[in-house]
């Protein structure tokens, strides 16, 4: 609990409405995107830098944890106060500053929303590539302390890509601008990296400096169906090694088919087994047209029964919208879900679909495929209902068993969503100690007295065992 | 505390799997960025309501209460949840264990008591309304401040000035100019759209007359209801809908066309809002079949053709409840484009509430206000003279926006504007003909 002398420091820093503070509003900070639930002792909306250095320096002098959110979409458990503390709700920090044309960079406070910065850029011919799903609701914030990716980033690349520089407000409130609107620096420790991907434990990203590209004028999106799942994850190698690094490769299997249809009543081969979108960008109308074409010998060749070519833009807008919703819309299916971020070489993605479906069979779950298998990066769903006793046990150990299988095969935990809460039991196991204590001493450095989104990324268990059942939820709200 | 009517939503309540695109097209998230203003957040508001880790608390009253029941999210939801079903159920069971505010008191024990469930009490109010814009009565009333005293001000300048008579539907009839009709249609009147707008209730009368349709201001009907429903008050919403059945039953028309979108969404429901009635569910799914907005009807149409130029710059406003509830979102402006001279430029957030809501502009007058002014600011962003919208709601809140904020902006129902080129392509007495030929 938080004295009301504490309080009221930050009613002066952000103003009284933007201080939440009622019961039913530290519901509203409790989750994300997870299953996770617990409430803040107060949530906080900064307008500006300033103000967040206020309550930063606040925090540090009463020793106050302190979290930052985007738009709380995380898939990871990353937003969730599990120590209470001050919610940081970064969502009115949503100005774009600056969009400089000559030199393709832009200048964005931490709460815009990613597709709201790529609808400004692309007014004046500009391309901000990084596209995850959840762009129309997800932070820039978020994505540099994700380093979140998405489907176009087979061929444009993460979100630490376009980074060229941060303003962060350290735990103990002062400012550090690093990086800067310049395509090249060696001029130090590259700072901005170490921030990304960070996911709040090292500062609150403020302010960033993206890097744009120019907009490809043409883009041509086609869609696969295999009546083997095999056929479709083969098809991925292939392609690359035809010598095309396609725009996207997105691979989903029959149920995700199914319930992208339903969502948007698209007209899909309903008994299909696999599907991939493929897409191509770039200035030549032909050029582009040739790859997709080229594209769609490839995978007929590996096995594709029927190759469509999106006519209208509504029909590729329409594709997109179910792929984005996909997640979401799988919700309809089951219960529960629990939903991973695995990823490795592309090369492997068919010994991995092949461990996933083995594994569903051990432990009695079906298990959905779909992701950016162009980049390695999967997103196996476990479906299951969670009143169903003894169910959960089961659950860790089918979610353990792919940890495994993604780290053996050369793989890692994480592709894009981040560690969070939720994979944080598993982080010797992918990094290694070294590279672990490594991480703790920066940690250390940067944030000594520990205030920074506590009990994040790093293992907090002697065992894995109850790493997800460990969890808090409402009705077991005390600090996980 | 018992959650009768919420624990029946459960289901849709767990469909949430808070990824958050709902917070991308909510009008009050997107106005305070605050989470618990957000679709996501009176979901797990209501959720933790239902499951007992909230009480009823002035917060959540605010919160819940300050949705608009637009439906964006709905609309907008990849897994399913329906935010309207769930806001009235959590309504119904949080009503009366909260302070009620003035406003809502009043407008409850006048408007849905008495006035929307009597059409005639209702258009004697309305004439009373009228004759007080027509006479020295409203100067005075501005210039001594009585409204202000009585807290009314704001309330006043909300309605337009109303013209010509009201529309008593008691079996008017139109009929096309020639040839015998294609379709017979029962002209639903509504209260805001036969007295404040009649002139538009008119207007689609001709307009359906001059596309075809013998049209029938079919008597006994009344009031949709939504209003009633949307405050969580069941039994008056169904007593209505009964009524509106029972006047259109034996008139044996094809289609039932109404120029209110609000209105539209509950009586295409009325199937469900009367499924538990023996004696009714199955004429009630049969009147539902039968409702099509006029424009969602009229784009269905091989349209007359005869309109004639107008000059004119329109921004197109969607209703919530035309284009989330309803899905109809190209109709309306392929008619607009239809218009020969008539220049259609697209708005940004067309279809972010305006904030009129039912009597939101009465419980939630800062909320409501905000949105309206920022519909005003996108909508002169266009450089458009016109707004044009299909639904009362809207539209009497447009009107007070631009009577506030004195922008250049005519507000007019698509209708209007259709029946306004028709008048120009034909000559004046020919288009009196056909009117009000009485059964
Ligand atoms: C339907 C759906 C689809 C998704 N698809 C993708 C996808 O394709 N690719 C992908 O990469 N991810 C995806 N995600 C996951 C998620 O959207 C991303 O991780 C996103 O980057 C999170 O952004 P956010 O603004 O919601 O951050 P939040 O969830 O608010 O925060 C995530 C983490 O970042 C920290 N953080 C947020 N803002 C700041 C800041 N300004 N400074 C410091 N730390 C901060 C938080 O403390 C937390 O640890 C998806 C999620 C959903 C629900
Ligand atoms: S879009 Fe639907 S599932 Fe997603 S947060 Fe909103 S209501 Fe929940
Ligand atoms: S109905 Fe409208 S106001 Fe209410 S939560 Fe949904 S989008 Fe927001």
């Amino acid at each position: 609990m938080l004295s009301e002398k504490t309080i009221e420091e930050l009613r002066g820093i952000v103003g009284g409405e933007h201080v939440h503070i009622g019961p039913a509003e530290l519901v509203a900070y409790s989750y994300d995107a997870t299953f996770q639930q617990h409430r803040p002792d107060v949530a906080v909306s900064p307008a500006c830098t300033e103000e967040v250095v206020e309550v930063m320096k606040l925090a540090y002098r009463e020793v106050i944890p302190v979290v930052a959110r985007g738009a709380s979409t995380g898939l990871a458990g990353g937003t969730i106060p599990v120590s209470g503390g001050i919610l940081l709700n970064l969502a009115r920090m949503n100005k774009v500053i600056e969009i400089d044309k000559d030199n393709a960079m832009a200048v964005v406070q931490a709460g815009v929303v990613t597709a709201q910065l790529q609808k400004e850029v692309e007014k004046v011919g500009l391309f901000y590539p990084p596209d995850p799903a959840s762009l129309n609701q997800c932070t820039i914030g978020g994505n540099v302390a994700c380093n979140a990716g998405g489907p176009r980033c087979l061929k444009y690349g993460v979100t630490r890509h376009y980074v060229l520089g941060l303003t962060v407000v350290l735990a103990d409130g002062r400012v550090l601008r690093c990086g800067g609107k310049l395509m090249k620096n060696s001029t130090g420790y590259q700072l901005p990296q170490l921030f990304i991907g960070s996911e709040g434990t090292l500062g609150v990203v403020t302010e960033v400096i993206l890097r744009l590209l120019p907009l490809p004028r043409v883009r041509s999106t086609a869609t696969a169906f295999f009546s083997k799942l095999e056929d479709a994850s083969r098809s991925v190698a292939a392609i690359i090694a035809s010598g095309i690094l396609p725009a996207t490769l997105e691979l989903m299997d029959n149920v995700c088919i199914n319930a992208s249809a339903d969502y948007l009543s698209l007209d899909l081969p309903r008994d299909a087994q696999a599907m991939l979108i493929l897409e191509q960008d770039g200035n030549d109308e032909a050029a582009v047209r040739k790859e997709v074409e080229r594209m769609a010998e490839v995978v007929k060749a590996q096995g594709a029964f029927l190759v469509k070519v999106a006519a209208t833009s509504k029909e590729r807008d329409d594709l997109w919208k179910a792929r984005r919703g996909l997640g979401p819309a799988l919700g309809r299916l089951s219960p529960n879900r629990f939903a991973e971020d695995i990823t490795v070489a592309p090369g492997r993605i068919p010994e991995m679909v092949h461990r996933l479906l083995e594994i569903g069979k051990e432990f009695g779950f079906q298990i959905l495929v779909f992701g950016h298998a162009g980049d390695g990066n999967l997103h196996p769903s476990i479906l299951f209902d969670n009143t169903k006793p003894g169910v959960m046990e089961q659950v860790e150990k089918a979610a353990e068993a792919i940890f495994d299988a993604a780290l053996e095969l050369g793989g890692t935990l994480s592709g894009e969503h981040g560690i969070g809460t939720l994979k944080r039991e598993f982080m010797e196991d992918a990094l290694g100690p070294v590279a672990l204590s490594v991480m703790k001493d920066i940690k250390k450095a940067l944030d000594p007295k520990g205030i920074l989104n506590p009990q994040k990324v790093f293992p907090q268990r002697a065992s894995r065992k109850g790493f997800i059942m460990a969890l808090p939820t409402l009705g077991n709200d005390l600090p996980g | 505390m018992i959650r009768k009517f919420l624990s029946v939503e459960d289901d849709n309540l767990q469909s949430c799997i808070r990824c958050g695109l709902c917070l991308s097209v909510c009008p009050t998230y997107k106005e305070t960025l605050a989470e618990e203003e957000s679709p996501r957040g009176r979901i797990a508001i209501a959720k933790a309501f239902l499951e007992g880790y909230l009480e009823v608390t002035p917060d959540l009253v605010k919160h819940e209460y300050s949705c608009l029941l637009c439906e964006a999210c709905t609309a907008i939801c990849p897994a399913g949840v329906q935010m309207e079903r769930l806001e009235v159920a959590l309504r119904a069971d949080v009503n009366g264990k909260r302070p009620q505010p003035f406003g809502e008191r009043l407008s409850r024990a006048i408007l849905y008591d008495r006035l929307l469930m009597d059409m005639s009490l209702f258009r004697f109010a309305s004439g009373f309304i009228r004759v007080y814009q027509r006479s020295g009565l409203r100067r005075f009333a501005r210039a001594t401040g009585l409204l202000r005293a009585f807290g009314l001000h704001k309330l006043e300048g909300l309605l337009p000035p109303m013209r010509g008579s009201f529309v008593v539907p008691k079996g008017q009839r139109w009929l096309p100019r020639s040839g015998s009709p294609e379709y017979r249609v029962g002209l639903f009147t509504g209260c805001v759209m036969s007295t404040v707008y009649s002139s538009t209730t008119l207007a689609t009368a001709r307009v359906l007359a001059a596309n075809g349709c013998e049209v029938i201001a079919v008597s006994g009907q009344g009031c949709c209801g939504s209003l009633h429903f949307h405050a969580a008050d069941f039994e008056g919403a169904r007593k209505l809908a009964r009524r509106n059945i029972d006047a259109f039953l034996e008139q044996r028309v094809d289609f039932i066309i109404l120029n209110s979108a609000g209105c539209g969404t509950l009586l295409k429901h009325y199937g469900e809002l009367l499924g538990d009635d023996p004696d009714y569910k199955e004429e009630a799914a049969a009147f539902a079949r039968k409702i099509k907005d006029v424009t969602e009807f009229l784009d269905g149409l091989n349209m007359n053709k005869e309109l004639g130029g107008m000059n004119a710059i329109v921004t197109y406003q969607e209703p919530c409840h035309l284009s989330h509830t309803q899905g109809i979102r190209q109709a309306p402006r392929n008619l607009l484009r239809s218009i020969p001279g008539l220049k259609l430029v697209e708005m940004e957030e067309s279809d972010v509430c305006c904030g009129s809501a039912g009597v939101y502009s009465i419980t939630n007058p800062d909320m409501s206000r905000r949105l309206a002014m920022r519909k005003i600011r996108n909508a002169l962003a266009t450089g458009a003279d016109t707004i044009a919208s299909a639904n009362p709601g809207c539209m009497l809140q447009l009107y007070a926006a631009v009577q506030e904020t004195g922008a250049k902006l005519q507000i007019k129902h698509v209708v209007d504007l259709l029946d306004e080129s028709y008048r120009v392509a034909r000559p004046k007495e020919e288009v009196d003909i056909c009117l009000a030929k009485k059964q």
